[in-house]
């Protein structure tokens, strides 16, 4: 097990390199520079003004190993990502770290409890789907699933502000405040409606899931022995989807992050989505480059944490 | 001996693209206390299908639609589900065909046969587990504590399938069902299980449904044959006079296409044809389509049984006829 | 790009479009497996498929555009520009502003309209009817779920059949590029994507398509490995079959069913994807994401102005709802396990 978590580790850690290639491709190859300068500073901007503020930002120098060896761009913005020195912005001149460190807080208060609300939303009522398969309550739970997945997520959080802020006009539908006791009310109605938008499609994974197990061989094997339903349920299928299930936390992760900068941006918490939204608008593409950074971080992250997991709850890979 | 379990008129179906298949077609036969009776027959004959039936394990969308399964007077298939529960299992037990995935691979293979234990006896953990101990030491699991707290995957299909012995029979049932217990086994293990099968057997007293297509097997173990055909039974009788005297045609086919070394040298027989898949069946004898000795009754009218002899029973219209019956009509 | 006005370049890909819809029905017919599935899928699904093809159909009508035929008294469009079969059914329906549907006047003002009561889902801020605007939402919608589709799959099993099957120094590379572009998080890596390459409609469906493709690339990889291994390919390579018949004849066709049902989930991905990049202003032009964006602070005026956005979320609502049941429907009809008897 050992050799499998140092494994997995560096290959981590190739991944995080190569993310930060294809960025540099992006932010310096295909967005050239000058560029940058030039919609930061308007298109009417005199030559030697887009020169001073791209030697400013660090932009002046050859962009390749091959052109200076020692004063390159590539080995420049490796070397910034990795220790986390994130430059200033593009648009304002604001230190990018300060913003990210003020912005981590919010974003995790809001992503990881719906990480968890949803697994512990979605798992039950796929079990109950699962259990009454074929019948009408199986039949309506998929439907309304299919129903709740068509929506775009956009339209629910439209439509839930429009709800409690227009019709019921419930409390304030946008704002933060980071102390503990204020945090949950500004939180719930992002997290509600995040909830909202990502039950149908997990509950149809996860009964998928659910059913495929229960017609596993060794399902067979527990109701020859005499065990019941919800015993069989409980004891044998459950524990055998944890595997997929996870897999599909995995997968989900990603969306937590799109979804995280819808809510954030629509329900006011100043978190790393909202700087993100905030980065395109004003096309600043230093803030941005850093963002998808660390947004890749926090995913590559979250999928070893995942993969390691498999580890206690799959025996066979435990004694690989 | 009396019957302990007798089975009258099963049906089984399953839907097909007309109506329902009856993969299952009007089986009776009894089952005397620790006697082996073996059901004979190809893939598709309906036989492990039978043995689900028993269980009321039928996978949806089939069903049993029609007939009695009678365990000790109680018929099985009119049970409510949760006396059912305490039949399989303790009355009845069943073991597979694949070792390999008849086992949860994220438990051990001790818990799972305490689970068994559990479910039908109030023992206590450490009471179950030392039962479990002795249990894999009966069934031959080398280092059986150690073996207690592995998982199905450490082990070889040889030692699964012990498992599935152990687990089977952990709680003393009357019968045990085994579906092809060797047929995914090498050649060398399956001897060592079917001795298995056997010595449990005759110490136990349990009585055994043995599910095989493999004669040599059949010829090992079992007391009386059933052979099917089709969803049909088509001969039953005690294991030395079907083996040394087989009535119905196809039973004559299976014994002669068994490669013997007093015949070398020559072409191996063969049952000319396919079986008829469901939707194929001839509305008379299901065997006709390839039967060397068809006659005119056979494609359109079922045979109905005939007893020859005591503890013999065929559906042959040419049996019928060679004996001087009723005739073709 | 090589000289010809977008339009004609538009209308040649949509008659291309057509052509490989018609040979792919040929294929259907002729292949006794799929002729079943699809008749099976119209059995179950008949209102879902219908409902897809009014779409498909609403699109086609607006892909195939022409100069000429303009009015004299229509004045909001120039004489000499491409119109297609939608544009000019709505041909002089310009209002100046606001209007409720099936109005006679205008929302603000009540000044009466050029064509009262004739728009039936009303008008947007710039009098432009809504119905109208719907309307030409489908094909976009088409481009981007389906035509973006049409390009990242072929890529997708390009390198993950290919890496599958050969491996070596390819297969590595592969497994690492799909590892590095699963790391980031998609809404990211499009929108990296965008802001390098431009917000036109092309790079907008050049970055969906990056973004979208790494999935089915791993999938097809993943089962590629195991049908390498299978007996019967095996037995290809011992009959002295070259490579690449083997991968056309044998592995292709076990990965169509997957194929189909990719691209059914795909098209509704990106879509829904297209949606919120027009939230965040770099989406498609004349999406019905940019018209919903474009419409949410309606709903907080006083009296709110629901038309425009109920529309455009509708006409989302219904493809995605849809596409997501024929696609449901194909799954379950191609599915082996689902067929299963009583073996």
């Amino acid at each position: 097990m050992g050799a499998y978590v140092i494994r997995r580790l560096l290959y981590g850690v190739g991944v995080v390199l190569g993310v930060l290639f294809l960025l540099f491709i992006l932010f310096f190859a295909v967005t050239k520079p000058e560029d940058i300068a030039r919609r930061a500073l308007g298109e009417k901007a005199p030559p030697e003004v887009i020169e001073q503020w791209m030697v400013n930002h660090g932009y002046d120098r050859p962009l390749w190993p091959w052109q200076d060896l020692d004063d390159n761009l590539l080995f420049d913005h490796y070397r910034k990502m990795l220790t986390f020195e994130f430059g200033l912005s593009d648009a304002d001149d604001s230190p990018i770290i300060d913003r990210i460190a003020a912005g981590i807080g919010p974003s995790l208060a809001l992503t990881v409890p719906l990480l968890f609300l949803g697994l512990l939303v979605s798992i039950p009522l796929s079990l109950l789907v699962a259990f009454f398969r074929e019948t009408y309550i199986d039949r309506m739970g998929v439907f309304l699933c299919v129903l709740a997945m068509s929506v775009s997520m956009l339209l629910y959080i439209i439509g839930a502000q429009f709800l409690i802020g227009k019709i019921l006009r419930w409390y304030p539908i946008s704002g933060f405040d980071p102390t503990l006791l204020m945090m949950p009310r500004f939180l719930a109605m992002p997290i509600i409606v995040g909830l909202l938008g990502g039950v149908g499609g997990d509950v149809r994974f996860y009964r998928t899931v659910f059913l495929e197990e229960s017609s596993r061989d060794f399902v067979r094997t527990a109701r020859a022995k005499g065990a019941s339903e919800p015993q069989i349920m409980t004891r044998h299928i459950l524990r055998n989807a944890l595997i997929p299930i996870l897999t599909n936390v995995v997968l989900a992760i990603p969306f937590l992050f799109t979804g995280a900068l819808l809510l954030e941006a629509f329900f006011g918490i100043p978190g790393l989505g909202s700087i993100t939204v905030d980065a395109i608008a004003a096309n600043d593409f230093a803030t941005l480059r850093t963002m998808v950074f660390i947004g890749s971080l926090l995913l590559i992250v979250g999928q070893i944490a995942t993969d390691l997991s498999y580890g206690l709850v799959d025996p066979r890979v435990r004694f690989e | 001996m009396s019957a302990l379990l007798e089975v009258r008129n099963l049906r089984t179906t399953f839907p097909g693209a007309l109506r329902p298949l009856p993969v299952v077609d009007d089986i009776s036969f009894s089952l005397a206390r620790g006697e082996v009776l073996a059901l004979v027959g190809e893939s598709g004959s309906g036989k492990s299908m039978t043995a689900l039936s028993i269980l009321r394990l039928v996978p949806k969308p089939g069903q049993v639609v029609a007939g009695e399964v009678m365990l000790a007077g109680e018929d099985l298939l009119q049970l409510p589900v949760t006396q059912m529960r305490r039949v399989r299992g303790a009355r009845i037990a069943m073991i597979f065909q694949e070792p390999m995935t008849c086992l949860n691979p994220v438990v051990t293979v001790g818990a799972q046969v305490m689970e068994a234990i559990q479910l039908h006896d109030s023992m206590s953990k450490v009471d179950a587990r030392a039962r479990t101990r002795e249990l894999f030491a009966e069934v031959g699991i080398p280092d059986p504590d150690a073996r207690l707290d592995a998982y199905p995957h450490h082990l070889s299909g040889g030692l699964k399938q012990r498992v599935m012995i152990a687990m089977a029979l952990s709680t003393r049932p009357e019968i045990l069902i085994a579906d092809e217990p060797t047929t995914a086994l090498d050649v060398t293990i399956q001897a060592q299980i079917l001795a298995l099968l056997r010595n449990l057997q005759r110490d136990r007293g349990t009585a055994i449904l043995l599910i095989t297509h493999d004669l040599g097997i059949v010829n090992e173990l079992a007391d009386r044959v059933a052979v099917m055909y089709a969803g049909r039974l088509v001969e039953v009788a005690e294991r030395k006079a079907l083996l040394s005297d087989p009535l119905h045609p196809y039973t004559q086919g299976l014994l002669r296409s068994i490669p013997a070394l007093s015949r070398a040298g020559e072409r191996l027989p063969e049952i000319p044809g396919v079986v008829p898949s469901p939707d194929q069946w001839p509305a008379g004898c299901r065997f006709s389509t390839r039967c060397p000795l068809r006659f005119e009754p056979c494609a359109e009218l079922f045979p109905e049984e005939i007893r020859p002899a005591a503890g013999r029973r065929v559906w042959c219209h040419e049996v019928e006829r060679s004996m001087g019956g009723k005739g073709a009509s | 790009m090589m000289g010809f006005e977008p339009y004609v370049f538009s209308n040649l890909v949509t008659v291309a479009v057509l052509i490989g819809l018609g040979l792919l029905v040929r294929v259907v017919r002729r292949q006794r497996l799929w002729n079943e599935a699809a008749r099976q899928l119209w059995d179950r699904r008949k209102l879902a498929i219908v409902l897809v093809g009014i779409y498909l159909v609403i699109g086609l009508l607006d892909s195939v555009a022409w100069k000429g035929g303009v009015p004299e008294d229509v004045v909001d469009v120039l004489p000499n520009a491409p119109l297609t079969l939608i544009d000019r059914v709505f041909l002089g329906t310009k209002e100046a502003s606001y209007s409720a549907p099936l109005a006679l006047v205008e929302f603000y003002g009540a000044a009466p309209l050029r064509r009262p009561g004739t728009h039936a889902l009303g008008t947007d801020i710039l009098g432009r009817d809504v119905l109208y605007l719907t309307l030409k939402g489908a094909r976009v919608a088409l481009l981007i779920g389906g035509l973006t589709s049409l390009i990242a799959i072929p890529l997708a099993l390009l390198f993950g059949v290919g890496a599958g099957y050969f491996g070596g120094r390819f297969d590595d590379f592969v497994f690492f590029l799909i590892s590095t572009l699963a790391s980031m998080p998609g809404l990211l890596l499009l929108i990296a994507l965008i802001m390098a390459m431009g917000r036109d409609t092309l790079s907008v469906c050049i970055a969906l398509g990056v973004t979208s493709w790494v999935g089915f690339c791993r999938l097809s990889r993943a089962e590629t490995l195991k049908l390498r291994e299978l007996d019967y390919v095996s037995a290809a390579r011992a009959l002295g079959l070259s490579e690449y018949r083997i991968v056309v004849r044998h592995i292709l066709p076990n990965l169509a069913h997957l194929i189909v049902i990719t691209f059914v989930l795909m098209f509704s991905g990106l879509v829904l994807s297209e949606v919120v990049l027009s939230w965040l202003g770099i989406g498609v032009d004349g999406s019905w994401g940019q018209m919903i964006d474009g419409a949410r602070n309606e709903l907080s005026r006083e009296p709110i102005i629901w038309w425009n956005i109920a529309a455009a979320g509708s006409a989302l609502f219904g493809l995605i709802l849809a596409v997501n049941i024929v696609g449901d429907g194909i799954r379950d009809v191609l599915d082996p396990r689902t067929q299963k008897g009583p073996t």
